[in-house]
């Protein structure tokens, strides 16, 4: 570039787009381009510092920003062009607010003389996904869009972290403007507080010490915080001695190898995880929410604890359950306080919690991710157990779709790491795992990258796979087909009489001559003796590949909260009769989902 | 404790309407950009919040800084959230509870004011009678010819409301009000 010669930073708006992608340190960008972004096309085909990634649909751009956001910790980036481009990336935008994912989305726009006059692929872009962002903007000056793009990203990645879209109109791409580097300085209505109250850490911290059956339970705010929170929380778990589970998005922020790992909680959270939680004194809350798929009947909901809340979103403490102590700050550096504070002399013998870990011990010993396996059929656990043991030494990221297949998966693949899993929490988006396994691969190319897939969510994006032969990205799609939408159909079971109404798919496609039209890898696996040597054939083969794992058609995913219980009402595996099924969930459960 | 939330017809748990339902006027004080009475007005209704009056002018013209005055109806564990939500928009900079504020400063309520244009027209006694009514709530004739009057008021919502309940049988033709601007009592600011 031209900088040391041009002090004055007269560039195009498509330059400016570019270098101000550059100067906020993006290396990567997902997009598909068209009539409203061309200039900014132009712009990136005359430079080698950014490696654009072409997709194949614009929601498949979205969720490889998200995986490549999730496994770095970095924004996410993403272009796509105005009207049908920007309405395509509304799911990513929603998936990545409700699970805190910093997103940096660039739309294009109609030149803004034709603004509001029902252009071609027009549409009211910042009207669209307003709801869907964090904040956005529609910058109608070239001289405001270097400034703006910088804006975007501190928000998108500072506080709570979220996407944000940044609309351009085609004639500002083409206008002259002075580009200005990044500012320091942000809007003043901006400042989202990070370090906690030390009064309430110091009072949570004497809380916790007189804490006979404490819990703590953490959530994605701790793998959004950073490496220095996971250290900081198993710091913390070791000096206390707590048992701690996780939300699903928090999976490997504490590792499942470490001694005090309950389990997930939740829906399809381990007994023990839910029964802790249940019957727990004190509570520890570090950068969760409190989500209804965690809580179960919330009027049931931990009825005898005392609880304390640890959130950056002063809108999460207290919304869905009350707390009696709420921190507001970055967990990290809230966890940084109270290892410091628990260190300087809190009094607290480990053997007071020796009643409480032999309760706990009880219930772990049912066991609850048990299944009954077969030598005959593949059984979707067992597929998983397998995939975890051939691919544990390894440098392995995972993500999932939505449905049975991802709870397996929540369950049964075992994280040690923060930043190794990346899953749709909040929204549910079937087809994020595909796409976001791309992400995943671009940004970590040596690594194993692996989507565990549903046959149902898979073929929502499965046009990506064209995107990962072009970039020789050879993530793995390991497809647990049991040719039914399986959660929709397990919930049919529960609430409509087990009347299977349009959930099993009658034209399932062959997925491995699918692999082969894409230039890709098919591999087809029906026998459990032959799973080990196929998953090692899909982990040898350099290239995308397509695992057509079949799997017991009709298991169901257990142990389960069903809707409107409590967390000491679970339904477990081996209570789990077809009858039993059938009357889990009462009159007034049925309403809710 | 949380036995006030009743499971409703979704997945999410809503506090009963047994709790108590007050009505509460903010103060949001935000930078004057395109978008950000949407981005309120947006949150409202996502959320399912209630707006009962919603008033917006820039205040700082320099600074670039507008208030919007809300007057909304919620329980308190509702009202709370209504603040941190707003709190998390982007370009907005304070969100006071004007009503809780008056109850720490022990002033009882906000003032709160509105102004309203009220068109009335018609003939003889009726409209010797309106305008007798309108110098008893001290309200200004700002036109009239020999058919209409438009009288200007400013007061409490209550009192625009009562003069227009007693102008309608009076040839009542047409209301423009301004909605709430509030404030609390005393010398600080908010």
């Amino acid at each position: 570039m031209t900088e040391e010669t041009n002090e004055r930073n007269e560039m195009t708006g498509a330059e400016i787009v570019v270098r101000a992608l550059r100067d906020n340190g993006v290396e990567h960008l997902f997009g598909y381009p068209g009539g409203a972004v061309l200039p900014i096309y132009d712009e990136l085909f005359q430079q080698d510092d950014i490696q654009h990634i072409l997709v194949r649909h614009e929601q498949g751009a979205g969720h490889a920003a998200e995986g490549y956001a999730r496994s770095t910790g970095k924004a996410g980036v993403f272009l796509v062009t105005s009207g049908p481009g920007a309405t395509n990336a509304v799911t990513p935008l929603q998936d990545a607010l409700m699970d805190s994912i910093p997103l940096v989305c660039l739309t294009g726009q109609v030149p803004t003389s034709l603004i509001g006059s029902d252009a071609f692929q027009e549409c009211d872009t910042v009207g669209i996904t307003r709801p869907c962002t964090k904040h956005n903007w529609l910058v109608k000056d070239v001289n405001d869009l270097a400034a703006t793009i910088h804006e975007a990203f501190h928000v998108a990645t500072t506080g709570r972290p979220g996407p944000v879209v940044v609309d351009i109109p085609k004639d500002v791409q083409f206008a002259k403007g002075t580009y200005v580097t990044p500012q320091t300085a942000p809007r003043k209505s901006y400042h989202p507080n990070v370090q906690g109250d030390l009064q309430k850490i110091k009072a949570a911290v004497e809380m916790l010490a007189s804490a006979k059956k404490p819990i703590i339970y953490s959530g994605g705010g701790i793998i959004n915080s950073g490496p220095d929170a996971s250290a900081l929380l198993r710091e913390l778990v070791e000096l206390t001695g707590f048992p701690i589970t996780s939300t699903l998005m928090g999976l490997g922020a504490y590792p499942a190898s470490g001694k005090n790992w309950l389990g997930m909680l939740g829906m399809h959270g381990s007994y023990e995880a839910n029964m802790a939680m249940h019957d727990c004194d004190v509570m520890l809350c570090l950068g969760a929410r409190f989500d209804d798929r965690i809580t179960g009947r919330i009027n049931a909901f931990s009825p005898g604890s005392k609880k304390i809340h640890i959130d950056i979103d002063p809108s999460s403490i207290n919304k869905n359950v009350h707390v009696d102590i709420g921190i507001l700050g970055d967990v990290g550096l809230v966890l940084e306080d109270m290892v410091r504070l628990w260190r300087a002399g809190t009094k607290h013998d480990k053997k007071s919690l020796y009643p409480w870990w032999e309760q706990i011990a009880k219930w772990r010993a049912r066991d609850s991710f048990a299944y009954k396996n077969s030598n005959d059929v593949i059984m979707p656990q067992y597929a998983i157990e397998r995939l975890y043991q051939l691919t544990k030494d390894r440098d392995t990221y995972i993500t999932t779709e939505v449905g049975q297949h991802q709870m397996w998966a929540a369950q049964h693949f075992h994280f040690n790491e923060p930043k190794r899993w990346m899953t749709s929490g909040g929204l549910g988006t079937m087809g994020y795992g595909l796409p976001a396994a791309l992400g995943v691969q671009i940004a970590h190319p040596d690594a194993l990258v692996i989507d565990i897939a549903g046959d149902a969510s898979v073929q929502m994006t499965m046009q990506e796979m064209s995107a990962a032969v072009q970039y020789e990205a050879p993530i793995k799609i390991f497809i647990l087909n049991n040719q039914y939408m399986g959660m929709v159909r397990q919930w049919q079971q529960l609430l409509h009489g087990n009347r299977l109404s349009h959930s099993y798919t009658e034209a399932m496609p062959d997925f491995v001559l699918m692999a082969q039209a894409f230039g890709a890898h098919g591999i087809r696996c029906e026998k459990p003796g032959d799973l080990d040597d196929a998953i090692q054939e899909m982990i040898d083969v350099k290239k995308p590949v397509l695992f057509d794992c079949r799997v017991a058609n009709l298991a169901n995913c257990f142990p389960m909260i069903p809707s409107g219980k409590a967390h000491n009402e679970m339904l477990l595996p081996d209570e789990a009769t077809d009858e039993a099924v059938a009357n889990a969930i009462d009159a007034k459960g049925r309403e809710l989902v | 404790m949380n036995a006030h939330l009743q499971p409703t017809g979704s997945a999410y748990f809503i506090a009963s309407e047994t709790q108590l339902v007050e009505t509460h006027t903010l103060a949001v004080l935000v930078d004057n950009e395109p978008g950000v009475l949407a981005r309120v007005i947006g949150l409202f209704s996502g959320r399912g919040y209630n707006i009962e009056s919603l008033t917006v002018s820039e205040t700082e013209h320099e600074q670039h800084l507008s208030r919007i005055t809300i007057v909304t109806r919620g329980t308190a564990h509702v009202l709370e959230q209504i603040k941190h939500q707003l709190e998390r928009i982007v370009p907005v900079h304070r969100v006071v509870d004007l009503t809780v504020r008056a109850s720490e400063l022990g002033n009882g309520a906000p003032l709160e004011r509105e102004l309203a244009l009220v068109k009335v027209a018609g003939k003889g006694d009726a409209r010797v009678e309106a305008l007798r009514l309108a110098d008893a709530f001290r309200a200004k004739v700002i036109d009239a010819n020999t058919e209409h009057f438009i009288f200007e008021l400013t007061g409490k919502s209550s009192k625009v409301d009562q003069f227009i309940a007693i102008m309608k049988p009076l040839g009542l033709t047409e209301i423009s009000r301004t909605g709430v601007a509030a404030m609390n009592r005393g010398p600080q600011g908010m």
